[in-house]
């Protein structure tokens, strides 16, 4: 079991992302966009976070750039779950410092045995 | 993946995905008007969204639609394409095409049509792509479902090859409870029918869940000899009648699951209401506190206390209501909102400049009423579009401005919301609306009428004054339509029409469907209501101003003109009521375009009527529009005005 933010704009894939981690009995806390969850980043420590890319305020990857920059969140793993799929999108989520892309739609399985995964 | 969970969501991502739609469609009308380009990324992000989310939750055909457009979207966000109209207009079919499969995605119905495919080949077109292929329609409405709807037309040969259909369907009762309507139309006449020809097809429901393949595995042997289309059951009820065609199947399906879903759809309400509901009832329980200390002693010097309780009570009852009501209340915006689309589609489909005013969207109206307003609405807009706005040259040689002025406006006056719809334009024609309604049969001639009267020809069942039906106004629904809809929801539609100047439709409509301000009236021993919306005038005649026609009944004089009579107690069959006509009283009402009197033993007051539904704890009553309780615990009933001059009419005529 562990702490996991959730950042997505959309509620209902928000929902389902939550949803399927709590059912594997993770505790979730949500965040709208990237500068709600640096906000939520700052008051609470994460062991994962899984963010959307294109969302309103702030992006996907620019949250990620400044987590990065932060010393708590420095080996922190950083999953994108986005529609995006061009490879150079990829290659600047790489550069950011993701950990994994994920394509929508997420599998809910294949979402939990990535998080198994990453989180070793 | 546990389904409980993606069912929750899938709700939450239609209803995210429409306001998205809204988002696009808005953003797309501000780009047209030369927005900057900050709205191309807004509305990249509304396509991107409902993308990610269609594929998620189990809608493929509209995430590869979405894709299509996003693609688009991409490109005028990179640069690569500049933005221009054919481009928006293109998009914006694209937010309805999407909104047509939210719609079906809600009624459990196949999401792709001919027009969705169509406007996806546009979109591929414009990026100079071959058409690709569509998705495979989902998979969720595929393999299993809760109940399925089969219908299955034999080609008329199909006995020859030895298949009963009746075995088949024997066949199908085997995976659950069968409802089996068979579709006669085809039969032909008895001289002409073959039995060794097939004529029947049927339309049945499974009842129970079963998959896809064990429902095609039944016919897979007739497969080719057969039209056999097989559905998941939208969850609604439905009950098509009698032989339908499949389409209209279809459309009563949808139509039914949306009506369920809109009857059980929830409010949201804003948390300011709810906080003060919340202070009080504070208040209320407070000063039931205090007038409780007169339980336990009861001193004559505290009288001034209690009833300064009472009046407390009363104030906190009057302000619960009001608060209660609130909750069902929205603002009128939400319909206001689709007319910057409808006005632009239709202006230049017409050639006609059109500036579109709205005014008071923040106006509040009962949910109800809220979303029934929207048709009639976009039929007076049509119809000022269509007939009211003149063209720009007409209006350039009258001296107006080219650009014709349509306004939405929306306010309270009294205890009634007035939405109205105005125009610049030329005005109600008043020789054509005369020379139509001669034609019809409709008067004799228009001499000595009055503008108000020609007005009010217009919405006589069937009046249509364009020369050329056209594709705008002329569906078939008239203005008598109009005010039918906006009567149902116990409201009034006026117009008002100056030549050259422009017309004002004025629809007056009740805060609230719950509460109705009311007359009530003695008849015998019963007391009925009569919504005062509906009443004119309430007159006591003198022997003379009554006429008795031959098969017509009684008349009385009223202004000119001669109104029937309806005897309330003949009606409703009350006992003990006043049958001579002076010694009552007539109540000259309203609905449905025509007048009537009323006549009633005499008048008890006015009075606020709690509507209490009579459909659902008793039956449908005619000419009855529901009941109330009155002060002293009797039960009176609301008086339907349309239904009942509508049963007059009927009796008229039988």
């Amino acid at each position: 079991m562990a702490k996991i933010l959730a950042v997505d704009d959309s509620a209902s894939m928000r929902g389902m992302v939550a949803y399927t981690l709590r059912g594997a009995g993770h505790e979730v806390t949500e965040a709208e966009n990237g500068q709600l969850a640096l906000d939520a980043a700052s008051a609470n420590g994460f062991d994962l976070v899984l963010a959307d890319v294109n969302m309103p305020v702030m992006d996907g990857l620019s949250m990620v750039r400044e987590l990065r920059t932060r010393a708590a969140y420095k080996g922190v793993p950083i999953l994108m779950l986005t529609t995006e799929s061009h490879t150079d999108k990829k290659m600047e989520g790489k550069a950011a410092g993701a950990t994994g892309w994920l394509v929508k739609p997420f599998d809910p399985e294949q979402l939990l045995a990535t998080v198994k995964r990453v989180l070793g | 993946m546990s389904t409980g969970g993606l069912a929750q969501f899938q709700q939450v991502f239609i209803e995210e995905s429409l306001e998205g739609l809204d988002t696009m469609e808005s953003s797309l009308l501000a780009l047209d008007e030369g927005g900057d380009g900050e709205l191309v990324h807004t509305i990249f992000r509304a396509a991107h969204s409902i993308k990610g989310g269609a594929a998620t939750f189990g809608f493929p055909e509209m995430a590869s639609f979405t894709h299509e457009a996003e693609s688009l979207l991409d490109e005028v966000r990179g640069g690569k394409r500049a933005i221009a109209k054919p481009i928006v207009e293109l998009l914006l079919r694209s937010v309805d095409c999407l909104r047509g499969m939210f719609d079906r995605a809600r009624a459990g119905l196949p999401l792709n049509d001919a027009t969705s495919e169509g406007v996806r080949g546009e979109l591929a077109a414009m990026m100079g792509r071959a058409v690709p292929a569509a998705a495979a329609p989902a998979r969720r409405a595929g393999d299993q479902a809760q109940a399925w709807i089969i219908r299955f037309h034999p080609h008329v040969g199909m006995l020859a090859g030895g298949n009963d259909p009746l075995r088949l369907i024997r066949e199908l009762a085997g995976l659950g409870e069968l409802a089996v309507e068979a579709d006669l139309s085809r039969l032909p006449a008895l001289a002409k029918l073959d039995s060794s020809e097939c004529h029947l097809g049927w339309t049945i429901e499974l009842k129970a869940p079963a998959r896809r393949e064990a429902i095609a595995a039944v016919f897979d042997w007739v497969e080719d000899e057969c039209d056999l289309s097989i559905e998941s059951r939208p969850s609604a009820v439905v009950t098509p009648a009698a032989a339908p065609a499949p389409a209209s199947i279809a459309e009563a399906a949808a139509r039914g699951t949306r009506e369920a879903s809109a009857e059980s759809s929830s409010v949201r309400v804003g948390i300011d209401k709810i906080d003060g509901l919340i202070n009080l009832v504070g208040e209320l329980v407070i000063t039931q506190a205090m007038l409780d200390t007169f339980r336990e002693e009861f001193d004559p010097s505290r009288l001034a206390l209690l009833q300064h309780g009472l009046t407390q009570l009363a104030r906190h009852a009057r302000e619960l209501q009001e608060s209660v009501m609130g909750i069902r209340m929205l603002p009128i915006a939400s319909v206001f909102n689709r007319f910057p689309r409808l006005v632009r589609d239709l202006s230049q489909k017409l050639g006609k400049q059109v500036k579109l005013e709205l005014h008071g969207e923040q106006t509040e109206l009962d949910k109800t009423v809220l979303e029934k307003i929207g048709d009639p609405m976009v039929h007076l807009v049509r119809n000022a579009i269509d007939h009211g706005l003149e063209l720009p040259d007409k209006r350039r040689a009258a001296s107006k401005n080219e650009t014709g002025t349509l306004k939405l406006d929306a306010y309270h006056r009294g205890g009634n919301i007035v939405v109205e719809v105005s125009d610049d334009g030329a005005g109600l024609n008043r020789e054509a609306i005369v020379r139509k309604a001669v034609e019809r049969g409709l008067i004799a001639s228009g001499e000595g009428l009055s503008e108000e009267a020609v007005a009010e020809l217009i919405f006589q069942p069937g009046f249509s004054t364009a020369a050329v039906t056209t594709d705008l106004s002329g569906r078939g629904v008239g203005m008598d339509v109009v005010r039918r809809n906006v009567s149902d929801l116990g409201g009034t539609v006026v117009i008002r029409s100056k030549p050259g100047q422009g017309s004002v439709f004025t629809i007056t409509l009740p805060l609230t469907l719950a509460i109705i301000d009311g007359l009530t009236a003695a008849v015998g021993e019963e007391r009925y209501i009569v919504p005062l919306v509906s009443i004119v005038e309430t007159v006591q005649l003198k022997p003379e101003a009554l006429k008795t026609v031959v098969g017509g009944g009684e008349l009385f004089r009223f202004r000119g003109e001669y109104l029937p009579v309806l005897r309330l107690h003949e009606l409703f069959g009350c006992a003990g009521a006043k049958r001579s006509i002076v010694e009552g009283l007539l109540i000259v009402v309203e609905g449905d375009g025509s007048r009537v009197g009323l006549f009633v033993d005499g008048l008890v007051g006015q009075q606020q009527a709690v509507v209490k539904s009579l459909e659902s704890n008793y039956r449908r009553v005619q000419g009855v529009s529901g009941a109330t309780i009155l002060a002293d615990g009797a039960v009176a009933l609301i008086v339907d005005i349309a239904g009942l001059v509508r049963m007059h009419g009927r009796r008229k005529a039988a």
